[in-house]
């Protein structure tokens, strides 16, 4: 299994070979064009939508300004039930204390739900080296796992496969992980998803161990919840002896009654379904029902590092849902996989530089792959304005500054590839503050439209830069003079244009 | 220090910018989204859950509490169903003298559940808006597994009194320290080229019965 993102190129370069697959495209384009229509129509239903989506964002910021007090609350709530807490730094620390606890069970194999946090930080592979093979029981993740692949989108993994791909990878894998795929298995959904329940029931049935992550974790109660569609999850959280569960600190929400607001906004934003086909709550362990032993590893992983920059600190809002992914329109060309980390698209383009930093080639790219035309903040249901959080990321990236590193303030550099980005945005700032130059400028770029060639391949260190960009064709007329032309009664004067509803 | 003693010392650190006196209600929530969608009569109510529960491929059946035990008799019949495990608060009268009736016992492994036919259960209660049952291991509902590993679930939901219009409402009347396990329709995939497939893991078949007085 290789499921580690480390060594991956930078975004303009992953993507460059993704989008040349036109397969991909295909699969992408259907997806999540199909994803968008479903889930306008599963939000239209709801006429307070937009009170859902302020109400949600608030409640995050509450629970966020005042996350040690609710962890502390949360950490009480699921002793008293029970169920035992501990407490990771980092991804190593994390994946020692599932380790540790497996081994203490004597068991070798472990079922697992699908989880957005163990894939962060790398939990099968660590669970590998020490001898324990941890079974992924999402259809999605399952066909990711014996493919020996990654994730590609955060709610349909397995979106970049099609379904010969998958009937192949089935017939060839199957039997090297336990029960092999029936013979003469066709490429049709039902018989893949048939296959798929015949290989894991034998798995769930005699399982002693289950990992999952949750959706949300209530800090009032000490209530963990887990949203899914197959069953898949329900099996690994109440069929075995040991449930362990590994849970970003960002998931905790102060109470039961919140929860009406995100089981509102969670199902219609990502499967835009009324609700999921299953929603699971467990409160520590029950008598007779379920796991008697129960452990819950809160994890940080950099998630304290966003939390102290005030305008990042929105995108630890974020419920997962991917309605983000599925509208953004360099996510529909470029694929998850060219984001190198286990969040793709809109929300992991500023979540991860923030987690991991960015001081890597690849992190320092994640906040340019983006249009920044605005689609995700719209559809995002806990609000999160990730243009702003990608300029703001920019910034830091092509100007350095001060960050918290691990806990620790520190002062970074600017990043090196990206000092032609600099100059260039240093020139932008210039003719913006020099409107006469800007006039000029435009108005000899539309006269010259034909003459410009699609792409500006710039000398040196600036070619990085050309290189993965199209250059856009002059309009036939800026929109300075169009709208002198068209509105010139009402001219506001310059330097007075009001932007929108913000 | 350790792990947990560091990342709450972090997390104060990172929170320099919040006033020490600001208390999470200060934080505001604006709470002025609805808690149901329409006003409506039972009888709408108990529409509009079994459109939803139809809507994502539930069996729905409507009938009189008189009916009950025929309206499951005829289900388990047409599946050729003979063993049906059902919690102790199923009542004795819901179920056919024909088929063996297996009680929810924790001693029971999950593979000799796995080789019964059905189960039936009551439930908690139902949601109206988005076609939900939830069970909370109520004395009609049982263990969380018995509703997930038979092939084929029987669940029957008391109107008007079980059903209301929507999730806040669900919410409010039910008790987090219970397990509970929310149902919209059968296990369903759409993994695969989005195509929507039912039955995965969980029960292939479910099948609402509401019951309610003429």
């Amino acid at each position: 299994m290789s499921g580690t993102y480390l060594g991956m190129p930078s975004f303009p370069k992953a993507a460059a070979a993704s989008t040349r697959d036109m397969r991909l495209r295909g699969n992408l384009r259907h997806a999540t064009g199909t994803i968008r229509a479903k889930r306008a129509q599963a939000v239209s239903e709801l006429g307070d939508w937009d009170g859902l989506r302020s109400a949600g964002a608030a409640l995050k910021d509450r629970t966020l300004r005042h996350l040690d007090r609710y962890l502390v609350q949360l950490e009480s709530a699921v002793t008293a039930a029970g169920g035992q807490v501990h407490w990771a730094r980092d991804a190593e620390e994390a994946n020692r204390i599932v380790t540790d606890l497996v081994r203490e069970t004597g068991e070798t194999d472990v079922v697992k739900v699908k989880s957005m946090a163990t894939q962060e930080i790398g939990l099968n592979d660590a669970l590998a080296k020490a001898g324990i093979s941890a079974y992924e029981t999402d259809l999605a993740e399952l066909i990711v796992q014996l493919g020996d692949d990654l994730p590609s989108h955060i709610l349909v993994p397995a979106i970049h496969r099609n379904r010969d791909q998958i009937r192949d990878i089935f017939r060839e894998r199957m039997g090297d992980w336990g029960r092999a795929a029936p013979r003469g298995l066709s490429d049709d959904p039902s018989e893949l998803a048939e296959a798929a329940r015949l290989h894991l029931r034998e798995k769930f049935l005699d399982a002693k161990v289950g990992i999952s992550g949750a959706n949300f974790m209530v800090a009032e109660t000490g209530t963990l919840v887990v949203v899914e569609s197959e069953g898949n999850g329900r099996m690994c959280l109440t069929l075995p002896e040991t449930l362990i569960s590994v849970v970003g600190i960002e998931k905790t929400v102060p109470t039961w009654q919140d929860l009406e607001v995100f089981l509102q906004t969670l199902p219609r934003s990502s499967t835009a379904e009324r609700m999921n086909p299953y929603t699971s709550t467990w409160t520590g362990t029950t008598d007779e029902d379920g796991p008697s032993v129960f452990h819950l590893v809160l994890l940080d992983n950099g998630r304290t590092d966003a939390l102290a920059d005030t305008v990042g600190r929105q995108a630890l809002r974020c419920i997962r849902c991917s309605a983000c992914l599925n509208v953004c329109p360099v996510y529909e060309r470029a694929g998850g996989h060219a984001y190198g980390s286990a969040y793709p698209g809109p929300i992991g383009a500023i979540l991860t530089p923030q987690l991991r930093g960015v001081q890597s080639e690849l992190d320092a790219s994640l906040p340019y792959a983006s249009s920044l035309c605005g689609a995700c903040y719209e559809v995002c249901p806990v609000a999160i304005d990730i243009p702003e959080v990608l300029v703001h990321l920019r910034e830091r990236v092509s100007e350095g500054g001060t960050v918290s590193v691990r806990g620790r303030k520190t002062t970074i550099e600017p990043a090196k590839g990206h000092a032609a980005e600099r100059a260039v945005m240093r020139a932008a700032r210039w003719a913006f503050d020099h409107p006469r130059a800007l006039r000029t400028g435009q108005r000899l770029a539309s006269r010259a439209r034909r003459l410009t060639p699609r792409r500006l391949p710039l000398p040196g260190p600036g070619r990085a830069w050309s290189d993965s960009r199209d250059l856009p064709r002059p309009a036939p007329e800026s929109f300075r003079d169009w709208w002198r032309r068209t509105r010139g009664e009402e001219a506001p004067a310059e330097g007075r244009l009001e932007g929108g509803d913000g | 220090m350790d792990a947990r003693e560091v990342v709450l010392a972090r997390i104060r650190h990172a929170l320099a910018d919040v006033p020490p006196s600001e208390t999470p209600e200060d934080a505001a929530v604006p709470r002025d989204y609805w808690t149901a969608h329409a006003e409506r009569t039972d009888a709408q109510r108990l529409d509009l859950l079994a459109e939803h529960l139809a809507d994502y491929r539930a069996v729905v059946h409507r009938c009189t509490p008189g009916r009950l035990p025929a309206t499951i008799a005829e289900s388990l019949a047409a599946r050729g169903a003979r063993s049906v495990v059902a919690p102790p608060g199923v009542p004795s009268g819901w179920l056919p003298p024909e088929v063996e009736r297996v009680a929810d016992d924790p001693s029971m492994t999950p593979r000799e559940l796995d080789a019964l036919d059905s189960v039936v259960t009551g439930c908690a209660v139902a949601v109206a808006e988005t076609g939900t049952i939830v069970l909370d291991g109520g004395q009609d509902q049982g263990r969380r597994r018995i509703s997930l590993v038979p092939d084929h679930h029987i669940c029957v939901v008391r109107a008007p009194e079980q059903i209301v219009d929507s999730v806040p409402q669900a919410l409010a009347r039910l008790d987090p320290a219970r397990p509970q396990t929310w149902i919209s329709g059968p296990s369903a995939t759409s993994d695969i080229e989005l195509d929507r497939v039912e039955g995965v893991h969980g029960p292939r078949t479910l099948e609402v019965v509401i019951t309610c007085a003429e």
